[in-house]
C-alpha cells in the first residue's frame, strides 16, 4: 500500500496542509518509509481480538446540566488573530456547507 | 411508460432542551450576543476536554422508547473530521458506529386517509456547529460560536417516504412527538428543529436513484415545495438523458427552487474514529425502565382517548393535541370542570382566538386552565349567561382578575328573580300594545321582539330562559 | 542548594531557615547563568516566580501551607499557564497566551509552588530528542553533544542541571521516561487517568499522561501526590483510592517479585546499556527482590501500533490549530483554504506535519481497517501481555531505551530510527500502565536509566522499589561537572 505523489496531495488536502509539487515525491518517500514499519502489523492474526480504544475499561462520567461558564468574550478574543464586533473573522466564505 | 417513484428519507436535527451545551457548562440561550456563550471548550482552546451533559441521556432514551427502537446500551462518541470556520475543533463529536438509539423504531403517518409506517434507522447524539455570518463585513465572514456545542439528537429515517406530502406528514409528526416528549422545543425559526431531505427518483423494481440532499429548510411548507421542485428537477434531468449527481442543494423560498451548493472538488472523507476524550456511554436497564415509567401519553393515544372517552370529534381531538401544552391545558380544564365538550369549545374558541390575536402560545396564556374553569362554573350555575361569559373572559384576558372578581366588579350577575323579571315583562308588554295584539293575532315570531326588549331593559342581565317562559305565560293570559 | 532533596528543602522552608524567595532567586540565577547555552526553557517567568515565592513565604511565616509550599517548579510547555505563553514547542502557538491554567498548574499554584518558567520540548510532544522544538534544541547537561531525550527534554535537562528542583512532564510514548534516562534523573509516568489531562495540550489523547520529573524517587512521589487525583473536567480522569505515593517508600522489597522480560534484552539493545541494566537488576536482587523471567511476546508490534494510533489521534487533535481563534495565522490569506493551509504549513514543523499526514492516511477510507483498526487490536494484545505478566510478578524491570543519549542531529534525518528507539517505553503507553525511569549508571559517560513498570494504579510500588534502590546506590545524586 505505497503512497504515490497524487496520494500525498489528497492527504495534504484532508490535513489542510500544503505540500508543493516539488516536495510531494520526497514527502511520499518519508511517509512510505514510516508505513513500511507499520506493515509488520499485518503479519499478526487478530480476527478474534476486540479493538481497544481506551487503556482503561471505564465508562463515561456525566456532568450536571448546570451553567458553569460566564461571558469571557473580551478576554478570549484578545488572543484572536482577527475579531471584530464579537465575531471571529475569516476570508469570505461563499456558500455554507 | 412506467411512472417514476419518488424515494425520500429525512434527517432531522432536534435541539435537545437543556440548560447547557452537550460537552461544556456554557449556556445555550438563543439570540445572545455573538460569542458571549462560547467558552474555552466551545472555542476549541488547546487542552480543553469534553464531559457529557447528564440531561441528554434520558431525553434520547425517551425518544427511542417512544418510536419503539432499541436503545444502544453502550454508545460511543466518534469524531467526524473536517475543516470549517464554524467547527472550532476541526471535528464534530457525533455517534457514528454505536448510536444511542439503534434500529427498530418507526412512526405512523396518515396521508389521504391512508396510514403508512415510516422506519427510523437510528438517532444519535451530537454537537451543533456555530454560525457563519456572511453579510457583516465586506470580504470577510464572521464566525459566531454560541451555537457550537448545542446538543442535538439527529433522527435518521429509512428512505420510506414516497411523496412530498408523506415527507411533510412525517416531519410534522416528528415535530409533534419531540415536543410531547419534552425533549425539544420545536422552534423552527430558531433552528431548534431542522429537516434535511434526501430525495431521489427511480422506476419501481430498479435500484434507488442518486439522491440529492436538501438542507436547512425552516418551515413545513418550504419542505414540501422544495421536495416538489427537486422531484421535478430530477425527472427532467433523467428524462432528457442526464444524470442526477449526488450533492447538497439549498432551497430558495423566494424563487421556489433548489440550488447546488458549491460543488466539492473531491468527496469528503470524514475519517470517523472513536473520540479518545470520551468514554462509552453505558445505559442500564434501570435507566430505561425509569424513562418508560415517566413516558408521557403520546398524541395518537390522546386522540383516541378524547374521541372514545369524551365523545369529541376526530377534528377536535386533532386540534386539541396540536401541542403538548395545548393538550395539558385542555386536560386540566376537563379535570376541573368534568365538561369535555364545553372545555373543548372554550379552548378552540375564545381562548385560541385570543392567543392568536396576541401571538401567544398556550403555555403563556394570561388565563390559566384553572381560571377558565372558574368562569365555566359560573355559566354552569347560572350566575352569568354564555354571552356574559365572553365579556368576562375578555376582561380576564386583559388581566382584570378571576371570573368572580370580574362579575362582581362589572355587576354582571344574571337576574334570575321571578318577580323582577315579571315586572320587566309587564312593563314591556304595557309599552307595546300593538305588538301584543299582533302576537295574539297569530304572529308568534313577535316573541323574539319581546325577549329583546326585556333583555335590553335588564341591560342583558336577565336570564333569557326565564324571560322566555314568563313572556309566554303572560301573553297566553292576556 | 540546587542539589538538595525536596524533603530537605521543605524542612528548611518550614523551619524558616530558608525563604522561598531566596530559593526561587537561586534557581532563577542558575537559569540566567546556564540556560543561554542549555536552552532548557522556552519561557522564564522571574516576576511571577518571585511574586509566588513571596506569597509562599507569607504563608510559611504564618505556619500555614503544604510540605511543597515555597518549592519552585518548572512546567513543560505543554501545560497551559494563564496569561503566560504556552507554545507546546511550536511556532503555531508562539503568540499563545493561554487564557487558563491546566489542572496540574492550578494544583501546584494552589500549593504556592513558584513557577520558574516553561520548559522546552519536541513540537507538540512529537519526538524523542527535543530537537523538533521551534525554540531550538536543548542540550544534555551530561554531554553537550548529546540530546536530552524527548519530548520532555527541557524539563529533564533543567532538573539534571539544577535549574529547577523538580519539573512537570508528559509521556505519550516515553516522553517522561526516556529524557529522564538520558539526563540521569527520576521520572514517572502514572497510570493513564491518574493525573488530569485538562489543560495539557493533546498529542494523542488515549496515551497522554502528565507526571513528575525529579532528582529522586522520593521527590517524584512528593510531586506526583500533588499532581494526581480526580478532575471532573477530564472524562478519563480516575477517582484514586489513594494519592499517598510515599506510603511504601521505606518498606523493604524483600520477596517482591520483579519480572525481567526476555524479549527486552534481545538484539538492538546496546551491550553497555544491557550490562548497566543487568547490574541494576543485580542490586535489586541484593535488596531481596526475587527476579523472575517473564515474556512480553508482542513487544515488536507495539511500535507499529503506536505509530498508527498516536498520529491518528494527533491528526484530529491538531485540527483546531487553524489560524481562526488563536495561534499563528498567515499574512493576508486570499481565501479560506489559503488561511488554513498556509497558517498550518507555516505554523507546524516537519515532524508534526508528517505525523498529521500519517494519521490522516491511516484513518482515511479504505485504510482504516488495515491500519487504525488493526492497530487497536494489537494494542489489546500488548495490554494482555502485561496483564498476563503481572500474574507472575509485582513489577517489571528492563531498559528504558536501547542506547544512551544519542548525538544531536544523529537521527533527525531518519524519523523512523527515532520511532524504533521508543520500543521499550511505548508498550506501557498502549496499555496505560504506570512506569518509571531511574538513574542506574553510565555508559560512555552518558546516563543509563532503569525502567520499572507496574500494574494499574500501583505507582506506590514502583516508587518503593525505586526508592529502595536509591538507598543503596548514588546514581541519582550524580551531577554533571559543569552544573555542580
Amino acid at each position: 500500500m505505497a503512497i504515490e505523489k497524487q496520494d500525498v496531495a489528497a492527504i495534504a488536502r484532508l490535513s489542510a496542509l500544503s505540500v508543493g509539487e516539488e516536495e510531494a515525491g520526497q514527502v511520499a518517500g518519508k511517509l512510505n518509509h514510516i508505513l513500511d514499519v507499520l506493515e509488520t502489523m499485518q503479519s499478526v492474526e487478530t480476527d478474534q481480538v476486540e479493538p481497544m480504544s481506551h487503556p482503561l475499561d471505564q465508562v463515561q462520567r456525566l456532568r450536571e446540566d448546570r451553567v458553569t461558564e460566564t461571558d469571557q468574550r473580551e478576554r478570549y478574543q484578545r488572543i484572536a488573530p482577527a475579531a471584530e464586533k464579537g465575531l471571529y473573522l475569516v476570508p469570505q466564505v461563499i456558500e455554507q456547507v | 411508460m412506467q411512472d417514476w417513484e419518488v424515494v425520500i428519507g429525512l434527517e432531522i436535527h432536534a435541539q435537545l432542551t437543556t440548560h447547557t451545551k452537550i460537552f461544556s457548562g456554557s449556556p445555550i440561550a438563543y439570540g445572545a450576543e455573538p460569542n458571549s456563550q462560547a467558552n474555552l471548550l466551545d472555542l476549541g482552546m488547546p487542552g480543553q476536554l469534553p464531559v457529557l451533559n447528564k440531561a441528554v441521556i434520558p431525553k434520547a432514551i425517551r425518544f427511542g422508547l417512544a418510536v419503539g427502537a432499541n436503545i444502544g446500551r453502550r454508545s460511543v462518541f466518534d469524531r467526524k473530521n473536517y475543516f470549517y470556520p464554524d467547527l472550532p475543533k476541526g471535528y464534530q463529536t457525533s455517534q457514528f458506529t454505536y448510536p444511542i438509539v439503534e434500529d427498530g423504531g418507526s412512526l405512523d403517518i396518515e396521508v389521504d386517509g391512508q396510514t403508512r409506517r415510516i422506519g427510523i434507522t437510528r438517532a444519535h447524539l451530537e454537537e451543533d456547529a456555530g454560525k457563519s455570518i456572511h453579510d457583516a463585513f465586506p470580504g470577510m465572514t464572521g464566525v459566531d460560536l454560541n451555537r457550537a456545542g448545542t446538543p442535538l439528537l439527529e433522527i435518521v429515517s429509512e428512505p420510506d417516504m414516497r411523496s412530498a406530502q408523506e415527507a411533510v406528514a412525517y416531519a410534522r409528526k416528528m415535530h409533534e412527538l419531540v415536543q410531547f416528549l419534552d425533549i425539544c422545543d420545536g422552534n423552527m425559526q430558531e433552528g431548534s428543529f431542522r429537516v434535511d431531505s434526501n430525495v431521489s427518483i427511480h422506476k419501481p423494481g430498479t435500484p434507488f436513484g442518486t439522491r440529492a440532499e436538501l438542507k436547512n429548510i425552516n418551515s413545513f411548507r418550504f419542505i414540501e415545495q422544495a421536495i416538489e421542485f427537486e422531484i421535478e428537477r430530477q425527472i427532467e434531468i433523467v428524462e432528457s438523458g442526464g444524470e442526477v449527481i449526488q450533492e447538497t442543494r439549498l432551497y430558495d423560498p423566494e424563487r421556489n427552487e433548489t440550488r447546488s451548493m458549491r460543488e466539492k472538488e473531491e468527496a469528503n472523507d470524514y475519517r470517523y474514529f472513536p473520540c479518545p476524550d470520551l468514554l462509552p456511554v453505558v445505559i442500564e436497564q434501570t435507566d430505561i425502565d425509569q424513562e418508560a415509567r415517566a413516558m408521557p401519553e403520546l398524541p395518537d393515544a390522546k386522540r383516541v382517548r378524547y374521541q372514545e372517552n369524551w365523545g369529541l370529534s376526530q377534528e377536535d381531538a386533532q386540534m386539541l393535541t396540536a401541542s403538548r401544552a395545548m393538550a395539558d391545558y385542555f386536560e386540566t380544564l376537563v379535570d376541573l370542570t368534568g365538561e369535555a365538550k364545553k372545555a373543548a369549545n372554550w379552548v378552540m374558541g375564545d381562548l385560541s382566538k385570543a392567543l392568536n390575536q396576541d401571538g401567544l402560545t398556550i403555555d403563556r396564556s394570561p388565563v390559566s386552565a384553572k381560571m377558565l374553569a372558574g368562569l365555566m362554573a359560573r355559566v354552569d350555575d347560572g350566575t352569568i349567561s354564555g354571552k356574559m361569559a365572553k365579556q368576562v373572559f375578555a376582561a380576564m384576558w386583559a388581566g382584570e382578575g378571576h371570573a368572580d372578581d370580574v362579575i362582581e366588579a362589572k355587576g354582571l350577575k344574571q337576574i334570575t328573580d321571578e318577580g323582577a323579571i315579571g315586572e320587566m315583562v309587564d312593563r314591556v308588554l304595557a309599552e307595546h300594545p300593538d305588538q301584543v295584539a299582533a302576537y295574539q293575532a297569530g304572529q308568534e315570531k313577535m316573541l323574539g321582539f319581546f325577549v329583546g326588549q326585556v333583555m335590553k331593559a335588564s341591560k342583558g342581565q336577565a336570564n333569557p330562559a326565564q324571560v322566555n317562559a314568563v313572556l309566554k305565560a303572560r301573553l297566553a293570559q292576556a | 542548594m540546587h542539589n538538595l532533596s525536596l524533603k530537605t528543602l521543605s524542612e528548611r522552608l518550614q523551619s524558616r531557615e530558608l525563604t522561598s524567595v531566596a530559593l526561587t532567586q537561586h534557581f532563577l540565577d542558575r537559569i540566567a547563568r546556564f540556560d543561554g547555552e542549555l536552552n532548557a526553557f522556552v519561557t522564564v517567568t522571574p516576576e511571577l516566580a518571585l511574586e509566588m515565592a513571596q506569597a509562599a513565604d507569607a504563608k510559611l511565616d504564618r505556619g500555614e501551607g503544604h510540605r511543597l509550599t515555597g518549592i519552585p517548579v518548572a512546567h513543560k510547555d505543554i501545560f497551559c499557564t494563564l496569561d503566560v505563553k504556552t507554545s507546546c514547542g511550536s511556532k503555531m502557538l508562539n503568540n499563545f497566551l493561554s487564557p487558563y491554567d491546566a489542572a496540574v498548574v492550578e494544583k501546584l499554584k494552589s500549593l504556592d509552588m513558584p513557577m520558574l518558567g516553561k520548559t522546552n520540548m519536541d513540537e507538540f510532544a512529537m519526538g524523542s530528542s527535543t530537537e523538533s522544538s521551534y525554540y531550538g534544541r536543548t542540550l544534555n547537561p551530561w554531554d553537550h553533544r548529546a540530546v536530552p531525550g524527548g519530548s520532555s527534554g527541557g524539563s529533564a535537562a533543567a532538573v539534571a542541571a539544577g535549574l529547577a528542583p523538580v519539573a512537570t512532564g508528559s509521556d505519550t510514548g516515553g516522553s517522561i521516561r526516556q529524557p529522564a534516562a538520558f539526563c540521569g534523573i527520576s521520572g514517572i509516568k502514572p497510570t493513564y487517568g491518574a493525573v488530569s489531562r485538562y489543560g495539557m495540550i493533546a498529542y494523542a489523547s488515549s496515551f497522554d499522561q502528565g507526571g513528575p520529573m525529579a532528582r529522586s524517587a522520593e521527590d517524584a512521589a512528593w510531586l506526583l501526590e500533588a499532581m494526581a487525583g480526580l478532575d471532573e473536567r477530564d472524562s478519563t480522569s480516575v477517582a484514586l483510592a489513594s494519592t499517598d505515593y510515599s506510603r511504601d517508600l521505606s518498606r523493604s522489597v524483600q520477596g517482591m517479585k520483579v519480572g525481567v522480560p526476555e524479549e527486552y534484552f534481545s538484539e538492538g539493545l546496546e551491550a553497555d546499556v544491557a550490562e548497566t541494566v543487568q547490574q541494576a537488576i543485580g542490586e535489586l536482587e541484593k535488596l531481596g527482590a526475587e527476579i523472575v523471567r517473564i515474556h512480553l511476546p508482542n513487544k515488536d508490534l507495539a511500535v507499529s501500533s503506536y505509530y498508527v494510533l498516536a498520529p491518528a489521534e494527533a491528526s484530529s487533535n491538531l485540527s483546531r490549530f487553524d489560524g481562526v481563534r488563536y495561534g499563528h495565522r498567515c499574512e493576508a490569506p486570499k481565501d479560506l483554504n489559503d488561511l488554513y493551509t498556509r497558517s498550518r504549513s507555516e505554523g507546524f514543523g516537519d515532524e508534526v506535519k508528517r505525523r498529521i499526514m500519517v494519521g490522516t492516511y491511516v484513518l482515511s477510507e479504505g485504510y482504516y481497517d488495515a491500519y487504525y483498526r488493526k492497530a487497536q487490536k494489537l494494542r489489546r494484545l500488548v495490554r494482555d501481555d502485561f496483564v498476563k505478566a503481572f500474574e507472575q510478578c509485582d513489577l517489571i524491570v528492563g531498559p528504558v531505551a536501547p542506547s544512551v543519549a544519542f548525538d544531536i542531529g544523529e537521527k533527525t534525518d531518519d524519523p523512523v530510527s527515532m520511532y524504533l528507539a521508543d520500543l521499550y517505553t511505548i508498550p506501557v503507553n498502549l496499555a496505560g500502565l504506570p512506569a518509571m525511569s531511574i538513574p542506574a549508571g553510565f555508559a560512555r559517560g552518558r546516563p543509563v536509566g532503569l525502567h520499572i513498570v507496574g500494574p494499574y494504579f500501583e505507582e506506590h510500588k514502583i516508587l518503593q522499589l525505586a526508592h529502595q534502590y536509591q538507598q543503596v546506590t548514588d546514581w541519582h545524586h550524580a551531577v554533571a561537572t559543569d552544573y555542580r
